[in-house]
């Protein structure tokens, strides 16, 4: 199969692969995910009722409370944390939670990841070396 | 960010994995804030304490930790009193669970002294231009914008990855340009006590994350400058403030009058006042708690006059650190012999023991905007004459 790579920016460093599960949403760990299984509880949100686990989670930005960044940590140690992150900006709860939970972060896309990411695709993040690799449609 | 090799030898893991992880954090920081390098901290203070706030997620992320702290590094207040914790009626479950919080703490070379005001405390003076890691909103407020020192709001992770490093990102506060007032808050009445934290509770508000420079017609404390910064950090994300011809920086630089202002009148002030947040009105004060942030000596001396002679009949809690308690015993044995308790290590806001109350009077801008959300407890404004009045204290 093809691919294609797009840089972009390391927060959290690693590689994971796995699906993805777009949210237009922006997204409070600590109020909006239920740590124990994963699962997106705020009924007001973009992908209410879905599972982030083994996700690569693709959302703008994170928001609300410094707490979400040990939410995060809870969701990895619960195995039910998302395998990677795609963010448009980054900000520092993730970031943290990122780090400290192993979960590759990246953000500033070379590309708008909501042009060139469907939900479902297969896509690895290396946020290591810098890139994200998607199949090409 | 450009690193030392030093430090990207530290990145790479080098040093160990905490080490690592810690550098991971402050370069991630650096990068979304574009700092350009690295700086020393003369110390940090760090947050995510208490087990009511970070669980068994904080806590086993802290456990699996290695290494020790490289400047003095000191803790936010605890979830309890970390010896009299059995007199505020926490359950043993949570005071073990605390208990393993603060161990975890102190096994990194982390000074186990809990405190939202670690400025009065030996080894943690900050003097005019140090650069800081601190955490607690009120104490970066008071660092800041009373001292003229440098701190951004540092999280938990990045305050403790900053205290291991010894170093944090050079960007926001650390920088003069992030430094400039941006809004003006002129207040035109006359202010005393508790009036401070009801201003800052209202200011927050308008503030917001901006740098406001406020114009006075009466002229603060240190103890009433706490008070303003610690509720502006809580209703809004104040960071450092400043008050013409008074805090440290505002001296020594000449501000423009930013275009934006707001002025306070004092009707807004006695609105805050009238307020029962998270309750309604008819809704009887049962207790009453000051020492948000904690109480200085000089607050804990007032506090022991004004309860001289007399007995109260409900709950009144006095916080302060520690340190300022063990230094200041005979005022604390004076303030007890009311029946009032004075509670160290620990706050009205970050406490499970709190809960079950109906609504708690406090003399602090912060507590009120805290309290309602964090213990589920109303909250109501007053002196602390009233708050002293409140549980019985005026036989």
């Amino acid at each position: 199969m093809v691919t294609i790579k797009i840089k972009c920016r390391t927060i959290a460093r690693g590689v994971a692969e796995g699906e993805v599960l777009l949210s237009t949403d922006a997204l409070s760990f600590l109020g909006n995910v239920d740590p124990k299984t994963g699962v997106v509880v705020d009924p007001s949100h973009a992908i209410y009722g879905q599972c982030i686990k083994d996700k690569i989670l693709v959302f703008p930005h994170g928001k609300g409370s410094t707490v979400g960044s040990y939410v995060i940590y809870q969701l990895k140690k619960n195995n039910v944390a998302p395998a990677g992150m795609i963010n448009i900006d980054s900000e520092p709860i993730v970031a943290v939670g990122a780090i400290i939970s192993d979960i590759p972060l990246v953000d500033r896309l070379e590309e708008d990841p909501y042009e060139v990411l469907s939900d479902g695709d297969h896509v690895k993040v290396d946020s290591s070396n810098g890139y994200i690799e998607i199949p090409e449609k | 960010m450009h690193l030392t090799k030093e430090e990207e030898r530290t990145l790479n893991g080098e040093d160990g994995e905490t080490l690592q992880k810690a550098m991971e954090i402050l370069v991630a920081l650096g990068d979304i804030y574009g700092a350009d390098t690295l700086i020393p901290v003369k110390s940090a203070q760090i947050a995510g304490v208490s087990y009511k706030t970070i669980g068994d997620a904080g806590l086993e992320w802290i456990s699996d930790l290695n290494g020790k702290v490289k400047v003095p590094s000191i803790l936010n207040p605890a979830g309890m009193d970390m010896q009299r914790w059995k007199d505020m009626g926490i359950e043993p479950d949570f005071a073990e669970k605390q208990v393993e919080v603060i161990k975890a703490y102190e096994s990194l070379g982390i000074r186990s002294m809990c405190t939202c005001t670690p400025y009065y405390l030996e080894g943690f003076s900050a003097t005019y231009g140090d650069h800081l890691a601190w955490s607690e909103s009120s104490a970066v407020s008071y660092a800041n914008s009373v001292i003229g020192a440098r701190t951004n709001r540092e999280g938990g992770p990045s305050a403790l990855s900053a205290a291991l490093v010894g170093k944090t990102a050079n960007y926001g506060y650390h920088l003069d340009e992030n430094r400039v007032p941006t809004v003006s808050v002129t207040v035109e009445c006359e202010l005393s006590g508790s009036d401070y934290g009801a201003l800052g509770y209202l200011a927050g508000k308008y503030v917001g994350n901006r740098v406001p420079i406020f114009y006075m017609a009466s002229t603060p404390t240190s103890d009433n400058l706490k008070a303003l910064g610690a509720a502006m950090a809580a209703s809004g994300a104040v960071a450092l403030y400043h008050v013409e011809d008074i805090t440290p920086e505002a001296q020594k630089v000449s501000f423009a009058n930013p275009e934006d202002r707001i002025i306070i009148e004092r009707s807004q002030i006695d609105e805050v006042y009238e307020e029962v947040i998270g309750g309604t009105d008819d809704l009887e004060c049962d207790i009453a708690a000051v020492g948000c942030p904690h109480c200085s000596a000089d607050e804990l001396e007032n506090i022991a006059r004004l309860l001289e002679g007399k007995g109260i009949d409900k709950e009144l809690w006095v916080c302060t650190s520690r340190e300022v308690a063990e230094k200041n015993a005979e005022l604390v044995k004076q303030i007890e012999q009311s029946g009032a308790k004075v509670l160290c290590d620990t706050c009205m806001v970050v406490s499970p023991a709190t809960e079950g109350h109906n609504c708690m009077m406090v003399n602090s801008g912060k507590a009120l905007a805290y309290v309602p959300g964090m213990c589920k407890v109303a909250a109501k404004i007053g002196s602390l004459e009233e708050c002293i009045k409140k549980v019985g204290g005026d036989n």
